[in-house]
């Protein structure tokens, strides 16, 4: 970067890699998993934390990646949305919900949803369909009133499980 | 083989971008330097100085430029887009502000360095100095004129019109009863998730410059371009990535930055980025929706609307870079599915020290329709008649269409309504949403206390509005097919549709088609995405594109099987002779057949060589008017624009204690003639409700008495989630199909939007009993209204 600035060593897991970078203190974790590991499916949409984009699984938790410096993700296990398929690229559960119930139209607040539903999946894993609507209240889209969105969050459980069924 | 048309089928798009494989402005060009702006903080000033001393030690500071640097015809004002003779004092921004800045958000200084961070650090140091000016904000400050936005601008009129059908003056004066109303809207805007943003790289070599930029016009932006940098058309390739939606902001083009950062990568040798931040897409791209209407209304006793008059307020914003068409969309739409006897409408268009204004999705519909439908609900309260009955004795009749409204609408071109079936859609919305049963629902809900009430509201949409769009079809050696159009998408869902489209037009598996949009490497002629016209342009175009090379493959497949051209079919990607499936051949050797080569490439090119024994040698390998290669392009060019309708009902209840509005049913019957993808057009609407709740019930830009925009962030400015949205949007379709084009379709894109604040103003003031003239409506806005209608009732 040439500015001048003091750099620190960042190590950690992205999407079960071990990573590293050197990094000003003041990097967003967003602008380092987007710029410095080119990892750009996670996306920015107000960098302010209330859109929920860029949300990612910090040690398996849900976090908004702009509102965290890198340097404070020392250490951490990162899982983005190009994380999410299996090793043989299979898609999610979830993922797959998306693209049966039209859970996207640009695509853009996409991988924030992914991420907290297949955290929420976790935790409630049939839900309800009002905990479905609870499971991606923090997160911003403009283009789908959410109708597929939340259809997603249902349809994904199925999936879930008639995968749990059909491969014990 | 089964039609893809009207096939609920998997979007294309989808894999890439749930796998995080998208490719937004952002994600591209890691190695370009970063732009960031210095930007107004004052709503009206002079420009006195700018001191750039403190950046120029900023480490990565690779540049700065003032309007002082700008050359030749960047120095220019940005083109005015769409002008109007009534666009009598038509004003656009420089690139960078000229002296003098007009809204808080105006770019003024740019910045270029090696990193964004290292770009905004540079930023932060540069002193500009401003004489402050008094703003205007608002239409009653605009009207009243006590300053001026632009000192040349008298009366901040940028312009006013006129249109009138019959004497609009001597019916009202005839009426038997007349009702004057004063309706307002507030702004809102697009507030796609993706802002805008735009890469630039300078091809020394080749002299060549290629741009991507999330626009929903690549064409446009090309063509700006070159008219700012003096660059052939031909020397330009603006590529439109994926794009984080639009909603109509990113139809405005060329923005300052469009222009800035490719000049920029040209004189610096080195690609240029500039990603907006939310904060700078609130302050310094586009709102809509702000309008002002006094509308005097005569009837008869049955409702019948003999004479309407509208006047209006328009706030355009600073500038007017795409002229007068929300204005004009609202002026012409207002009507929606009725006829008056005379109809008259006058509106000024007016400058204010904020952002510019212009479309954003409905663009001027909304308010038109919260004007007409108001009207409409006066109309039956004073006459103590059903709101739908009203609405029936108004409508314009099936077998009238097509219908002349007897004005000009948004393309020039005279405002006619090709088909439609206002009262069968009606009928539908009735049954829906139980129209009929709701008396008893709201007497239930009042002996519990509650507080409940139904809205309906109506529209007609223009959509499918010309000029053109093209489309390209070529079938490559392998029987892929590759399509290409040159509009943009921003998750539309067009790479999808226009496959269906061409599936089924060709006879090949829609897994083999493969559909390009706004790249002008792969399609140079187009316009842009904007008023539901998509389906219906480039839709018809590359139907008949594609048909055009269908004819091709057959002619070609007939003279090597031998056979009449008539007697083929394509089915399947293969071509054979009708029901004999022995004589069938691929349509990629096909490809390979119409291609005479001299060299062969693969074992199938062997075929087309010149020593194959093929064709016969008294005769050119490629005849006169024949072209190699199946392909085919083709442009669809209608006459005018077509027109979709809807109507929305909803029902409400309103908290009798905290003024808590809450939406019990959503209710849409929507006619966008013939369905080309079901689920992608049931997504439109949802998508266009949510934005019309949004609007109607929580968004508003609040602009203090200085200009600033106070609620600039999406902390504060209350776009919906989940939990604003109603829980299911109930939807059923009529089907009436356009005559004026191919496929019998008409747009849909913005349709879900259009009544969102009429038809939750007609439930809120069918739960409360007060009549409601402003939308958007919070809690606390009704809380006022009631304490307001309270003093009035008592005294």
């Amino acid at each position: 970067m040439g500015s001048g600035e003091e750099l620190h060593d960042v190590r950690l897991t992205v999407n079960g890699a071990a990573r590293t970078g050197r990094v000003p203190a003041r990097r967003l974790l967003s602008d380092f998993l987007r710029h410095d590991l080119r990892l750009t499916g996670t996306h920015v949409g107000c960098e302010h934390g209330v859109c929920g984009a860029c949300t990612i699984l910090l040690d398996g938790v849900p976090v908004r990646s702009c509102l965290m410096l890198a340097v404070s993700a020392d250490g951490s296990d990162i899982t983005t949305v190009e994380g999410l398929c299996g090793p043989d690229g299979t898609l999610s559960p979830v993922q797959q919900a998306f693209t049966e119930c039209h859970g996207l139209q640009c695509g853009f607040c996409t991988p924030g949803f992914l991420i907290v539903i297949t955290a929420g999946l976790r935790v409630v894993p049939h839900p309800t369909e009002e905990q479905a609507r609870e499971m991606v209240g923090g997160n911003l889209c403009r283009c789908t009133g959410y109708q597929n969105i939340v259809a997603s969050v249902l349809r994904a459980a199925e999936i879930a499980h008639e995968r749990s069924a059909g491969r014990p | 083989m089964t039609s893809m048309f009207g096939a609920s089928v998997y979007r294309v798009e989808d894999d890439r971008l749930i796998r995080g494989r998208g490719a937004y402005l952002d994600d591209l060009g890691e190695d370009a330097l970063a732009a960031a702006f210095v930007r107004s903080p004052h709503a009206h000033a002079l420009v006195t100085g700018v001191d750039v001393g403190g950046a120029l030690d900023v480490a990565g500071l690779v540049a700065i430029y003032t309007y002082e640097d700008l050359p030749d015809r960047l120095a220019e004002p940005l083109p005015l887009l769409i002008p109007h003779p009534a666009l009598t004092h038509g004003r656009t921004p420089y690139p960078l502000a000229n002296g003098e800045v007009n809204h808080v958000g105006e770019p003024v200084v740019m910045v270029v360095a090696t990193d964004r961070y290292l770009a905004e650090d540079a930023a932060g140091q540069i002193i500009v100095s401003y004489q402050p000016l008094p703003p205007v904000v608002g239409i009653e400050d605009a009207r009243k004129a006590a300053h001026l936005v632009h000192s040349d601008v008298p009366g901040n009129l940028a312009a006013n019109a006129v249109q009138e059908r019959g004497n609009t003056a001597a019916a009202i004066a005839a009426a038997p009863h007349v009702l004057e109303l004063d309706l307002d809207i507030e702004r809102s805007a697009s507030t796609p998730l993706e802002g805008r943003g735009v890469l630039a790289s300078w091809d020394q070599q080749s002299g060549r410059l290629r741009m991507w930029t999330s626009t929903q016009t690549s064409t446009g932006v090309r063509a700006a371009v070159a008219a700012k940098l003096g660059l052939a058309l031909s020397d330009i390739d603006v590529i439109t990535p994926d794009v984080g939606g639009g909603f109509g902001v990113k139809i405005v083009h060329p923005w300052p930055e469009e222009v800035l950062v490719p000049w920029a990568a040209r004189l610096l040798g080195r690609p240029v980025k500039f990603t907006e931040d939310r904060r700078e897409h609130f302050i310094a791209s586009a709102h809509e929706r702000a309008q002002q209407h006094h509308v005097t209304v005569g009837f008869d006793d049955n409702g019948r609307i003999t004479g309407l008059d509208v006047r209006f307020w328009h706030d355009n914003g600073a500038y007017v870079p795409y002229g007068l068409i929300v204005p004009i969309v609202t002026s012409t739409q207002l009507l929606g599915p009725y006829k008056p006897d005379a109809y008259r409408v006058e509106f000024d268009s007016l400058y204010t020290n904020t952002v510019l204004v212009t479309p954003y999705r409905g663009a001027g519909r909304p308010h038109g329709c919260f004007v007409m439908e108001r009207t409409m609900d006066a109309i039956a309260a004073s006459l103590g008649l059903d709101r739908t009955v009203v609405r029936e004795r108004n409508f314009i009749q099936p077998e009238e269409m097509p219908y002349d409204q007897g004005l000009i609408f948004q393309d020039g071109r005279p405002l006619i309504y090709d088909s439609g079936d206002y009262p069968a859609l009606l009928a539908k919305l009735k049954d829906l949403i139980g129209w009929d049963e709701f008396t008893a629902f709201r007497e239930t809900a009042r002996k519990q206390g509650r507080r409940v009430g139904i809205g309906l509201a109506c529209y007609v949409e223009g959509t499918g509005v010309g000029p053109y769009e093209g489309g390209h079809v070529v079938v490559e050696t392998s029987g892929k097919v590759k399509v290409a159009t040159g509009l943009t998408s921003q998750g539309q869902g067009h790479q999808t549709i226009l496959a269906q489209l061409v599936a089924d037009e060709l006879g090949v598996p829609m897994g083999d088609v493969e559909v390009v949009t706004g790249d002008t490497r792969r399609f140079g002629y187009a316009v842009g995405t904007f008023a539901s016209r998509t389906a219906v342009m480039s839709g018809s175009a590359v139907t008949l594109a594609a048909r055009k090379a269908k004819e091709k493959a057959l002619r070609v497949a007939a003279e090597a099987l031998e056979v009449s051209a008539s007697d083929l079919e394509i089915v399947g990607g293969m071509v054979g002779v009708k029901g004999d499936p022995d004589s069938r051949i691929g349509l990629g050797t096909v490809a390979v057949l119409s291609n005479p080569l001299r060299y062969a490439f693969d074992e199938a090119a062997k075929a087309a060589t010149q020593f194959a024994g093929r064709g016969d040698v008294t005769k050119p390998p490629v005849g006169q008017d024949d072209e190699p290669g199946i392909e085919g392009r083709a442009y669809f060019s209608p006459v005018r624009s077509t027109f979709a309708s809807g109507m929305h009902a909803a029902i409400v209840e309103t908290d009798p204690d905290t003024a808590e509005i809450t939406i019990l049913r959503y209710c849409v019957v929507h006619d966008c003639g013939r369905l080309i993808n079901p689920r992608i057009v049931e997504g439109q609407i949802h998508g266009g409700v949510a934005q019309g709740v949004g609007g109607a019930l929580y968004e508003r830009m609040a602009y203090d008495e200085a200009g600033q925009l106070v609620n600039a962030s999406f902390m504060d400015f209350l776009m919906p989630y989940v939990s604003e949205v109603p829980a299911r949007i109930e939807i059923d379709h009529l089907e009436t199909p356009s005559p004026l084009n191919p496929l019998g379709i008409k747009g849909a894109g913005e349709a879900g939007v259009i009544p969102g604040a009429a038809v939750l103003a007609s439930a809120i003031e069918d739960a409360e009993g007060i009549p409601v003239r402003s939308m958007p409506m919070s809690p606390s806005d009704l809380f006022e209204l009631r304490r307001k209608h309270g003093q009035e009732t008592a005294s």
